[in-house]
């Protein structure tokens, strides 16, 4: 998205996501302190009362997702945000909010881990976490910007695909995306358009809460204190929100929420490329790390070297085909991932065996250098 | 050990926790420091994430002279438990199992874990030393922040002023429990401190001990202040020191008059903004705290 306003400001990577969040319409927050997140939640209890929004600290992470989840179904638009202990207490709730298709946000910012791990020290190593972080067969979309910029761009996309796809959608970005300084530019109010949940259109007498109504799949949603008496439930429902354990319906339901993104996956996929069409050596790269491999490129090329990048904007749904596509003309693939290999396995399977996949992986609480991305370069070539 | 009386007199020279980071002046450093000169070297410690987790395990200096493990944040009461368990199915009855968890991993994350061990009864001290927010992650609200606290997520904005809640009552709360013995307590008054301790270990059941612990980081106090605004937070009536077990409490102080709580509170940063309305309700709040200590625990 193109974003040409004046209003350009410094700002760290967790201000723009709170300022996403604010423009995005967001008005409640949930949340526990965790480093390094904690900053978004810090400038939220400011910001939010400034809006008419509420911020509540909760006493933990638990808390805090159902809590989201409550405003949620009551008609907010809500967010939390986290880092890794606190991602994986969340687990239950955001599986429930999957399941009962409540639209959230909550952005994870990364530290290395398991447990405590680094607190201060950027990682990659929570992206499977958010494909399958929760039990049971779920779709799931992740964002994961690479700039400052990106932070407030992909949290306003992030609101917007939550209320489009009434799903929980994760943005999540390494501690060197949220910490970092960088100008950005605010677009206007309007510049950059807002979704908001579908409403049903039918009387409360004829409204089946999970029934969708269009190719969308997607169910209107009423918001408790809309008029509409319905179901809610965790357990695996029909189309009227009651339980069921008829084996089709079951089905039907899972199938269901994996169609409603998986049938859109143009409208969802995103990811950037550079240099890509001639690559011998297709990069990728996520979050901070792809500006590392970007340089790489850059300094692959002065040297006459044909090298590209792909970076996935979206981690989930993945974009394969774009992998696969490129992997077809190329040499060899690299994955860098602050992780000891995550995404790179995703890479494999849209490679299809075509080029053989290396990576430059770390997880020692340090960033991937471009020299370290170039050297593989230099190796596998 | 029995009816032993703990005093500076008599205290043990014998450091068990000692080349920490925490910041100068840290009184919950110091609530650990002196818990363990009671418990002694048979003492195994869990910690949850927190100031003294992050500032008491620091290679090459392992700051606990005894065996101790960093818990996850809601798991030390849980954690303790299986330590003392494990003790018993071992046959160690000369060990102590304590926890050492701050004012929001007690009062806030860390809370469905302690009920649960004392509602089983578990043989294991739990130590709450309250510095009234989250410290290790900057200062944000706990459960525990009082009324008006100027925190990172409380702060005096525009629309709200402070803090929005009062200090939740964890020591009427584990009361609540029938535990074996409770007690609050402040490290301004250390030797009663340490003689609750004592008693902790002694009542062969779940002990619970409050003890306020300034933070001059934290609270925006010089460092050299930590201990003399832990006597006046007793002094000026808004904490008070007091014991619970079987069934009956204990009032241990009860001061003639209070020191005027304004001037505790205008000492403390955290404090800066508030108003006179603000201080009145904080003396009204604290009255009827008394009142209620006063006629409510008959036996007090
Ligand atoms: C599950 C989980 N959530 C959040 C955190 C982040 N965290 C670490 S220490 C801390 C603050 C602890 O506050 P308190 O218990 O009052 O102890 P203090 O730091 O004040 O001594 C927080 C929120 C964590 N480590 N784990
Ligand atoms: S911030 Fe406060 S509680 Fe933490 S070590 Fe420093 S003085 Fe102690
Ligand atoms: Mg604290």
């Amino acid at each position: 998205m193109s974003v040409t306003s004046l209003k350009a400001k410094l700002m760290q990577g967790n201000q723009a996501c709170a300022e996403g969040a604010i423009y995005a319409g967001a008005s409640f927050y949930a949340g526990y302190p965790i480093t390094p997140s904690t900053e978004i939640a810090e400038i939220l209890s400011e910001r939010l009362p400034q809006v008419g929004g509420r911020f509540i600290q909760m006493e933990d992470e638990i808390a805090s997702m159902a809590a989201v989840i409550g405003a949620s179904v009551t008609g907010a638009k809500a967010m939390t945000a986290t880092s890794g202990p606190g991602f994986s207490l969340k687990q239950e709730n955001i599986g429930h909010a999957m399941i009962t298709e409540v639209p959230c946000v909550i952005a994870n910012v990364m530290r290395l881990g398991p447990s405590t791990g680094g607190p201060t020290s950027p990682a990659q190593g929570d992206v499977m976490q958010a494909r399958w972080g929760t039990h049971g067969d779920h779709p799931v979309i992740t964002l994961c910007p690479n700039s400052v910029q990106e932070c407030f761009e992909l949290t306003v996309k992030a609101f917007n695909m939550a209320e489009r796809f009434r799903t929980p959608v994760f943005i999540m970005f390494d501690e060197i995306i949220g910490h970092m300084r960088e100008r950005v530019v605010l677009p206007e109010p309007g510049q950059i358009p807002v979704v908001n949940r579908k409403k049903p259109e039918v009387g409360p007498e004829s409204y089946k809460a999970y029934e969708p109504v269009d190719e969308t799949l997607v169910p209107p949603m009423a918001s408790f204190g809309d008029g509409y008496r319905y179901h809610v439930t965790g357990l695996t429902h029909d189309e009227t929100g009651f339980a069921t354990t008829k084996p089709e319906k079951m089905a039907a339901h899972l199938q269901r929420l994996h169609d409603k993104i998986n049938n859109f996956l143009p409208e969802v996929v995103d990811y950037e490329e550079q240099s890509i069409e001639d690559a011998e050596v297709v990069l990728l790269a996520y979050g901070s790390v792809a500006r590392a491999a970007s340089r790489a490129v850059k300094d692959a090329r002065a040297a006459g070297l044909k090298v590209g990048l792909i970076r996935p904007i979206t981690l989930w749904p993945f974009p394969g085909e774009a992998v696969k596509k490129a992997a077809a003309k190329a040499k060899a693939v690299i994955v860098a991932e602050m992780n000891l290999g995550q995404i790179i396995n995703e890479v494999r399977v849209a490679v299809e065996g075509q080029a053989p996949v290396y990576g430059v992986l770390r997880a020692d609480g340090e960033p991937i250098s471009p020299t370290e991305i170039l050297a593989k370069i230099k190796e596998v070539l | 050990m029995n009816n032993a009386v703990f005093s500076s007199r008599n205290m043990t020279e014998q450091e068990f926790f000692f080349g920490h980071k925490a910041c100068a002046g840290c009184g919950g450093a110091l609530a650990v420091r002196l818990a363990l000169k009671v418990l002694g070297e048979r003492t195994f410690a869990a910690l949850p994430a927190g100031c003294m987790s992050a500032v008491g395990f620091i290679y090459p200096q392992m700051a606990f002279g005894i065996n101790a493990i960093i818990s996850t944040f809601a798991g030390t009461a849980s954690m303790l438990a299986g330590m003392a368990a494990a003790a018993r199915a071992q046959g160690l009855e000369d060990v102590h199992i304590v926890g050492f968890a701050g004012d929001g991993g007690t009062a806030d994350i860390g809370i469905q874990a302690l009920s649960g061990a004392i509602d089983r009864g578990e043989r294991i001290i739990y130590i709450c030393y309250d510095n009234e927010a989250y410290m290790n992650t900057g200062t944000q609200k706990s459960g525990l922040t009082p009324l008006g606290a100027r925190t990172t997520t409380t702060p005096d904005g525009s629309v709200v002023g402070g803090s929005t809640t009062k200090k939740k009552n964890m020591f009427d709360i584990v009361a609540a429990h029938g535990i074996d013995y409770a007690a609050t307590a402040s490290i301004g008054y250390y030797q009663d401190y340490m003689n609750k301790v004592l008693r902790a270990s002694q009542c062969g059941g779940t002990a619970y001990i409050h003890v306020m612990a300034p933070c001059p980081t934290g609270w925006g106090i010089p460092t050299e202040h930590a201990l003399t605004i832990a006597r006046e937070s007793v002094d000026c009536g808004l904490w008070y020191l007091a014991e619970y077990s079987q069934g009956k409490y204990r009032l241990n102080q009860r001061p003639e008059t209070f020191t005027p709580v304004e001037d505790y509170l205008r000492k403390q940063g955290r404090f800066k903004h508030l108003q006179s309305d603000d201080i009145a309700q904080a003396v009204r709040d604290r009255d009827a705290r008394w009142q209620y200590m006063l006629t409510q625990w008959s036996d007090a």
